[in-house]
C-alpha cells in the first residue's frame, strides 16, 4: 500500500517537521496567553503580521535573525494592544481578539501594497536554509527527518523545552499559572495579575508572529496574502488538544503535521487524483474540529480562562 | 488602575466616549493616509463623496449595506446570547448555494412562488450549517468560536469543489462558476430603474422583526437572559441549551439571507469571490450597533458607506483600499472600550 | 501582653468611599505586639474594606498604615507583605491546580529568580505546619482538599513569610465548633511566638473567647472598643447593632402532613464537594426545617434537588406523595416550590435586567405574563409594582436594573417574586447571608409568617445560630450525610458541632437498622 510506504520514508517525516514548526510557534505563544488567563483570538492577524515583518525586514535587507527579531516586536505590538484592552480594562477577549486580527491583517496588507506598490509576483528572499547537526543528522530516518531542518525549526523545539521549564519550574511560570486559575491567589501574594497577565500576552503573541514569520522566512520565501489561511485558529485548537501543556502542544502539532503531510502526498498518488483536491485541503480544518470535539470533555481549562479580573471588584 | 462602575451615568459620560472614539480613528486613519502620501483631508473627502456624493455612488452603498445588514443581523442576534458565532461567511455561502442549487431551473416556478420558497429554503441551510458548532457546544462544550472559524475554511472549499465539479457553469468558459438563475428567480428592483433590489427592504424588515423579537416574545426574552447570565437562567428554569440552539438557528438563517439577496439579487449565479468577507464584517456591523438590531441598519450604512467610498478613493487618491478595514478595526476595538468607559470609571488605586 | 507593649501596627484616621457609600470613616486604632484584636461589626459595617487598605488591595481616600512604626505606601499588597502583614480572606485565595506547597511559595521569591528551591521551602513548611500544628501535605493538590485543610494552608501562607500580623476574615465562618477550637489553639500558638493577630467576626462568643481587646464597627464607624475582660457579650451587641440584639421569637406550631420528601436520595461526588449518600428528609406543613453544616458538605446538593436543578442518580423524590418522574427548575416552580437561591447576585438575578424583567424570571412563560409566545409587558411590570409596593423593595422604579440595588432590597425582591405565588414548600438557601441587621429581620419574618400560614420551609444555613433560632426541627448534613432529626432545644451548639463534624454517624446507622 502506497500511504504505509509514505510513512516510513525520510522526506514525509522532514515534511512534517517542516510544517508543524510554525503551528508550534504560534501553538506555545496562545498557550501562555491561556495558561495566564486570556484567550487571544488576535493570532491569526498577529501571525499574517510577523509573516509580512519579518519578510520584509530581510527583503528590505536586515539579516535573517535580525528579520526574526523585527517579527517579534511587531507581534509584541499587537499583543501589548490586546492585552491592555483586555487585561485592566477587561473587554470581551473574543471581541477583542478578533478586533486585533482584522486590525493587524488590514495594517499588513495595507504596508505591503505601500512598500511594494507595483509588484505582481512578490520578490523573494533568501530564507533560512537546512543545517544538519554533525552525527545526529547521520542517524537513518530520523536523522533527515529531524536534524536537517533550518534554524528556525531547531528554535521552535528548543523554545518548547524552555516555555515547559519556565512554567513548571520557575517562580515565574508558578505565578502565570496561578493568573490562570485564580487571579486573587496572586493578587493575594502581594504579585501584580495584571503585570503578569500582560506580559504573558505581548511575550505569546511575539511567539505567534515568529510563527507567522516561519512560513516567509523559512518555509517559503516570500510573503503572500492569505498565507497564514486559518493555521492561528488551528492552533488555538492544538491548546486544547494540547491540554495546556509545551510538550502535549508540540506532539499534537507535529500529528497534525504529519496528517498534513500526509494528505498532500496521498493527493499525488493514483487514488489521491481521482479525489477533488479541495478534500484533501478541508483535513487540516476538519482534523481540529475533531480534536475539540475529543478532548473538550477530558481538558482541564485554567479556571480563569476568559474572566477578567478586577481587583477593587466587591 | 481599578474600574469602578458608575450608578447614574451622565448626558456626557455617555456620549464623550464613543465620540471621541471615532475621532480617534479619523486621526490614526488620516495619519496612515499620510503616510501613503496623500492628504488626509482629500482623501476623507473623496471617501465620503464615493459613498454619499452621487445618486449612483448612494445606491452602491445601500447595495453594498444589504448583505452586510443580514450578516450584522445574525452576529448581533448571537453575541446577544453569548453565542460566538463568527462563521456568518459560511452561512452566507449555504444560503447562496441553496439559491443557485434550486433557482436555476430546478423549481421552474413563478417569481411570487419561487422567492419565498429561495429565501426558505436558504435560512434552513444556514440555520442548519449552525447547527452543527451548536450542538458540539451543548453536547461536547466544544468552543463554538473556533468551530465556526473553522466551519469557514471548510464550506468555501466545499464550494470550490462544487464549483468546480457538479455546479460548474458548462457556459461558464472554465471559470468556477454556477450556472445563472432563471428570471423568475431573480430579485426585482426596488424602484424600476434605479440599481436596487428588494433585498435591501428584505434586510430592512429583518432587522424590524428582529428587533420586535428581541423586545416583545418570550425566546427573545430567554436570549437576553442567556447572554447576560446564564446560571440565573438556568436556575429560573430557562433551557438554556435549547435556547442557545433556537438562537444559531436564527442566527445561521439571518446570516444566509445575505447569500440568497446577493446571488438572488445583484449577482445571479454562485462564484467564489460572492463575499468579500461580508460574514467577518457582520461581527464589525453588529458590534458598532451595539448589539441593537436597528442600530445594525446604520452600522451596516456606516461601514458599507466607508467600504465603497474607500474603492473610489483609492483608484483616485492612490491610497490603498485596505484603509478602510484598519479604519474600521480601529472604530471596532475603540468603541468597545468607549461603551465600556460610558458605564465604568478608571480609578487610580 | 508583655510587659512593655510594642506599637505593631496603627492605623490612622483611614477613610474610604465607595461612590456615596462611605465604607470607612476616619477608623483608626492599633494593635501591640502579641495582641488579638477582635473587629466586629455586621455585615457591611466595613470590616473587611478596612482589613483590604490594611493589606495593601484598596487604597484609601485619606489617613494612613503604620507597620511597626513605618508607613506603608497605600495600595501595595507587597509592601504590605513585606513589612510583615499577612491576611487570610474569607474567601480564599488558592489555585486549585497547584499543589499545597506551590500555593505557599507563590510570589515568594522574586518572578526572575531561576529556580524554586523546593526543597528549602519545602522543609520551611514543614517545619511550620508542625510548631503551628497546621496538619497538610505539602504535595496534595489544593483542588483536592477540604474546607478545614484550605484554610492552613491560608494560614501557612502567611505564615510562611513570617509576618508580624495575621489578620483573619471570618475564619470561622467555614468550621465546625471543633475545628474552631482548633484553630484558636493555633492562634494561642502564634500569640505565644509574639505575633499579633487581627480577628474579624460577627459571632460574639468567638470574640470573647479569643479576643484581648474588641473594636467595633457600624456604618463604617468605629462605635466603641473595650477589653474583653471589661465587657460582656451584651454590651458587645448593643454597640455593634446600635440596639440591644433580639432573638426571633418563635412560637411552636403542630407541623401538618408531609409536603416534599426525598427518600433515600444519592447523586454522584462533585469535585471534592461529596454527592448525596442515602438521604431522606421529609418536609412537613407549618414546620421550618433547618439544615446545618460546615459549607460543602452537600447542602448544594440537597438545594439542587429541592429546587429542580438536579435529579437524584438514586432514590425518590416525593411531592404530595406522588414520586416526580420528571423534575426540573420549572416543574419545581409548577409545583409551588418557591426558591431563594445561595447567591442573588450570580443565580438569583440578572444584572443588567431590570426589576420588571427579573420579577417574571420564573413564571415569564406562564399565562400570567405572556400568551402564545409574546410577553405582555403591562401586566408584568404591574406585577413588579406590586412587589415593589408589598415588599418595600426601595428602588427609584420597576425600570431599574437590578445590579444597582442593595443586597437587602434585592433579595426582597425574590422573596417577592416566589412568595407572590403562593407557595407550599419554600427552599431557602442562605437566605440572609451579607445582609445587614434590618434586611436579616425581614427575611426572617417572612419566612415564619409562611410558616405559620402552613407552608412547609427548608432553611440550609452554614450559620448555626441562625439555624438554632428559627428551626422547629434541625438536620445536620456532614460529607453528604443527613443526621437523624432533632427538635428545637434538644441539642447544644456543640453537641450539633460533634455531627457537623462528622461524628455520630456510625451509630445512628446502628439505630436505623
Amino acid at each position: 500500500m502506497e500511504i504505509v510506504e509514505i510513512l516510513f520514508t525520510a522526506s514525509f517525516w522532514a515534511a512534517a517537521i517542516r510544517i508543524a514548526s510554525p503551528l508550534i510557534f504560534a501553538t506555545l505563544g496562545e498557550l501562555i496567553c491561556e495558561r495566564a488567563g486570556v484567550l487571544n483570538l488576535g493570532i491569526e492577524g498577529i501571525m499574517v503580521a510577523g509573516a509580512f515583518a519579518g519578510w520584509m525586514a530581510v527583503y528590505s535587507g536586515t539579516g535573517l535573525w535580525t528579520g526574526v527579531c523585527v517579527a517579534m516586536l511587531v507581534g509584541m505590538l499587537f499583543g501589548t494592544l490586546h492585552s491592555i484592552l483586555t487585561v485592566p480594562f477587561g473587554l470581551s477577549q473574543h471581541v477583542v481578539g478578533l478586533g486585533v486580527t482584522l486590525l493587524a491583517t488590514s495594517s499588513t496588507y495595507y504596508a505591503y501594497r505601500l512598500a511594494l506598490p507595483e509588484v505582481t509576483s512578490p520578490p523573494k528572499i533568501e530564507a533560512f536554509q537546512p543545517f544538519e547537526i554533525p552525527i545526529l543528522s547521520g542517524i537513518p530516518l530520523l536523522g533527515p527527518a529531524l536534524f536537517s531542518q533550518t534554524p528556525f525549526t531547531y528554535l521552535a523545539f528548543v523554545l518548547v523545552a524552555v516555555v515547559a521549564v519556565i512554567l513548571y519550574r520557575t517562580p515565574l511560570g508558578l505565578a502565570v499559572r496561578a493568573a490562570g486559575e485564580s487571579p486573587a491567589a496572586v493578587a493575594a501574594q502581594g504579585l501584580s495579575v495584571t503585570a503578569i497577565r500582560m506580559g504573558a500576552v505581548i511575550v505569546g503573541s511575539g511567539f505567534m508572529a515568529m510563527g507567522g514569520a516561519f512560513l516567509t522566512m523559512s518555509a517559503f520565501d516570500s510573503f503572500f496574502f492569505e498565507m497564514v489561511n486559518g493555521r492561528g485558529w488551528i492552533c488555538i485548537a492544538l491548546v486544547v488538544f494540547g491540554s495546556w501543556r509545551p510538550g502535549k502542544a508540540l506532539l499534537g502539532a507535529v500529528l497534525f503535521a504529519a496528517f498534513d503531510a500526509l494528505q498532500i502526498r496521498v493527493q499525488q498518488t493514483n487514488f489521491g487524483s481521482q479525489i477533488p483536491y479541495q478534500f484533501f485541503l478541508m483535513m487540516p480544518y476538519i482534523l481540529s474540529i475533531l480534536a475539540l470535539v475529543v478532548m473538550s470533555r477530558r481538558a482541564k481549562v485554567p479556571a480563569a480562562l476568559m474572566v477578567p479580573f478586577n481587583k477593587g471588584e466587591r | 488602575m481599578r474600574l469602578e462602575p458608575i450608578k447614574n451615568p451622565s448626558l456626557a459620560r455617555s456620549l464623550l466616549p464613543p465620540a471621541s472614539a471615532l475621532g480617534v480613528t479619523v486621526v490614526i486613519a488620516s495619519l496612515l493616509a499620510m503616510v501613503a502620501g496623500a492628504n488626509p483631508f482629500s482623501v476623507f473627502g473623496l471617501i465620503l463623496e464615493g459613498a454619499f456624493g452621487s445618486k449612483f455612488a448612494i445606491l452602491e452603498t445601500l447595495n453594498r449595506a444589504t448583505p452586510l445588514i443580514f450578516t450584522g443581523l445574525a452576529v448581533a442576534v448571537a453575541f446577544r446570547a453569548k453565542f460566538w458565532n463568527i462563521g456568518a461567511e459560511a452561512q452566507l455561502y449555504a444560503g447562496a448555494l441553496m439559491t443557485v442549487l434550486l433557482g436555476t431551473g430546478f423549481l421552474p416556478w413563478p417569481g411570487v412562488v419561487i422567492l419565498p420558497t429561495l429565501a426558505l429554503f436558504s435560512i434552513l441551510a444556514g440555520a442548519t450549517l449552525l447547527l452543527v458548532p451548536a450542538l458540539l457546544k451543548t453536547r461536547f462544550g466544544v468552543d463554538e468560536v473556533v468551530t465556526t472559524l473553522l466551519f469557514n475554511f471548510i464550506f468555501l472549499l466545499f464550494i470550490s469543489m462544487l464549483l468546480e465539479g457538479p455546479l460548474k457553469d458548462p457556459m461558464g468558459m472554465g471559470w468556477p462558476k454556477s450556472a445563472r438563475l432563471i428570471p423568475e428567480a431573480r430579485l426585482p428592483r426596488l424602484v424600476e430603474g434605479l440599481r436596487l433590489h428588494w433585498g435591501f427592504a428584505l434586510a430592512i424588515l429583518s432587522a424590524i422583526a428582529v428587533w420586535i423579537v428581541q423586545t416583545r416574545s418570550t425566546l427573545g426574552y430567554e436570549m437576553r437572559a442567556v447572554g447576560l447570565n446564564k446560571q440565573a437562567a438556568a436556575f429560573a428554569g430557562i433551557p438554556v441549551n435549547i435556547v442557545l440552539v433556537k438562537t444559531a438557528l436564527l442566527s445561521g438563517g439571518l446570516a444566509a439571507l445575505a447569500g440568497f439577496s446577493e446571488v438572488a439579487g445583484l449577482k445571479g449565479s454562485l462564484t467564489l469571490d460572492l463575499s468579500p468577507g461580508f460574514g467577518y464584517t457582520g461581527i464589525i456591523v453588529a458590534m458598532l450597533a451595539l448589539l441593537h438590531p436597528l442600530g445594525v441598519i446604520v452600522a451596516a450604512l456606516f461601514v458599507a458607506g466607508i467600504f465603497v467610498g474607500a474603492d473610489s478613493m483609492s483608484r483616485a487618491a492612490d491610497v490603498p483600499t485596505y484603509l478602510a478595514d484598519i479604519m474600521l478595526a480601529t472604530a471596532l476595538l475603540l468603541m468597545v472600550l468607549a461603551i465600556m468607559l460610558t458605564r465604568f470609571r478608571v480609578v487610580r488605586d | 501582653m508583655p510587659k512593655n507593649p510594642v506599637e505593631a501596627l496603627c492605623l490612622n484616621a483611614i477613610t474610604k468611599r465607595f461612590g456615596e457609600l462611605i465604607a470607612n470613616d476616619a477608623v483608626s486604632f492599633s494593635v501591640m505586639k502579641g495582641e488579638v484584636v477582635a473587629l466586629l461589626g455586621e455585615n457591611g459595617a466595613g470590616k473587611t474594606t478596612l482589613m483590604n487598605i490594611l493589606f495593601g488591595q484598596y487604597t484609601a481616600d485619606s489617613g494612613t498604615v503604620a507597620v511597626f512604626g513605618e508607613t506603608l505606601p497605600p495600595g501595595n499588597s507587597r509592601a504590605a507583605l513585606d513589612a510583615g502583614v499577612g491576611m487570610v480572606h474569607q474567601h480564599f485565595t488558592l489555585a486549585d491546580n497547584l499543589t499545597v506547597q506551590e500555593n505557599i511559595t507563590l510570589g515568594a521569591r522574586s518572578l526572575f529568580s531561576p529556580h524554586l528551591d523546593r526543597a528549602a521551602s519545602r522543609a520551611k513548611i514543614i517545619e511550620l505546619s508542625e510548631k503551628f500544628h497546621l496538619v497538610v501535605s505539602p504535595d496534595a493538590d489544593v483542588g483536592s482538599l477540604t474546607v478545614g485543610e484550605r484554610q492552613r494552608v491560608e494560614i501557612l501562607k502567611a505564615l510562611y513569610r513570617d509576618v508580624q500580623i495575621l489578620i483573619l476574615d471570618e475564619p470561622t465562618a467555614v468550621l465546625t465548633p471543633q475545628e474552631t477550637d482548633d484553630l484558636f489553639a493555633t492562634l494561642r500558638l502564634a500569640i505565644a511566638k509574639g505575633l499579633s493577630i487581627i480577628f474579624i467576626s460577627h459571632k460574639l462568643h468567638e470574640v470573647m473567647a479569643i479576643a484581648d481587646r474588641v473594636i467595633v464597627l457600624r456604618h463604617g464607624k468605629m462605635t466603641g472598643g473595650a477589653r474583653t475582660k471589661d465587657t460582656d457579650k451584651r454590651a458587645l451587641a448593643a454597640m455593634m447593632m446600635g440596639v440591644e440584639a433580639t432573638p426571633p421569637q418563635v412560637a411552636p406550631v403542630n407541623p401538618g402532613a408531609v409536603l416534599f420528601e426525598l427518600q433515600n436520595v444519592t447523586t454522584p461526588d462533585f469535585g471534592n464537594v461529596p454527592g448525596l449518600k442515602s438521604v431522606s428528609l421529609a418536609l412537613k406543613a407549618g414546620q421550618i426545617i433547618g439544615l446545618a453544616g460546615v459549607s460543602g458538605n452537600g447542602q448544594a446538593a440537597v438545594a439542587d434537588i429541592v429546587g429542580g436543578l438536579h435529579n437524584p442518580s438514586a432514590g425518590r423524590v416525593v411531592l404530595n406523595g406522588n414520586t416526580i418522574q420528571k423534575w426540573s427548575p420549572r416543574e419545581a416552580v409548577q409545583n409551588g416550590i418557591a426558591r431563594i437561591p445561595e447567591d442573588r447576585h450570580k443565580t438569583g438575578t440578572i444584572a443588567d435586567f431590570d426589576l420588571t424583567e427579573n420579577a417574571i424570571l420564573e413564571r415569564y412563560n406562564t399565562d400570567a405574563f405572556s400568551k402564545g409566545g409574546w410577553l405582555n409587558w403591562r401586566r408584568s411590570r404591574a406585577f413588579a409594582d406590586s412587589i415593589i409596593d408589598k415588599y418595600d423593595v426601595r428602588c427609584p422604579g420597576a425600570d431599574t436594573p437590578i445590579r444597582l440595588l442593595s443586597g437587602g432590597n434585592m433579595q426582597k425582591l425574590i422573596l417577592g417574586r416566589v412568595l407572590e405565588a403562593d407557595p407550599q414548600i419554600i427552599l431557602a438557601n442562605q437566605p440572609v447571608r451579607g445582609l445587614d441587621i434590618g434586611a436579616v429581620n425581614y427575611v426572617h419574618s417572612q419566612l415564619l409568617a409562611a410558616r405559620d400560614g402552613g407552608a412547609a420551609v427548608l432553611l440550609i444555613s452554614e450559620d448555626l445560630d441562625e439555624v438554632m433560632a428559627l428551626s422547629d426541627v434541625i438536620h445536620v448534613i456532614a460529607d453528604g450525610r443527613l443526621s437523624p432529626e432533632f427538635s428545637r432545644g434538644q441539642m447544644t451548639p456543640a453537641q450539633l458541632g460533634f455531627w457537623m463534624a462528622g461524628q455520630g454517624f456510625e451509630t445512628s446507622v446502628a439505630h436505623a437498622s
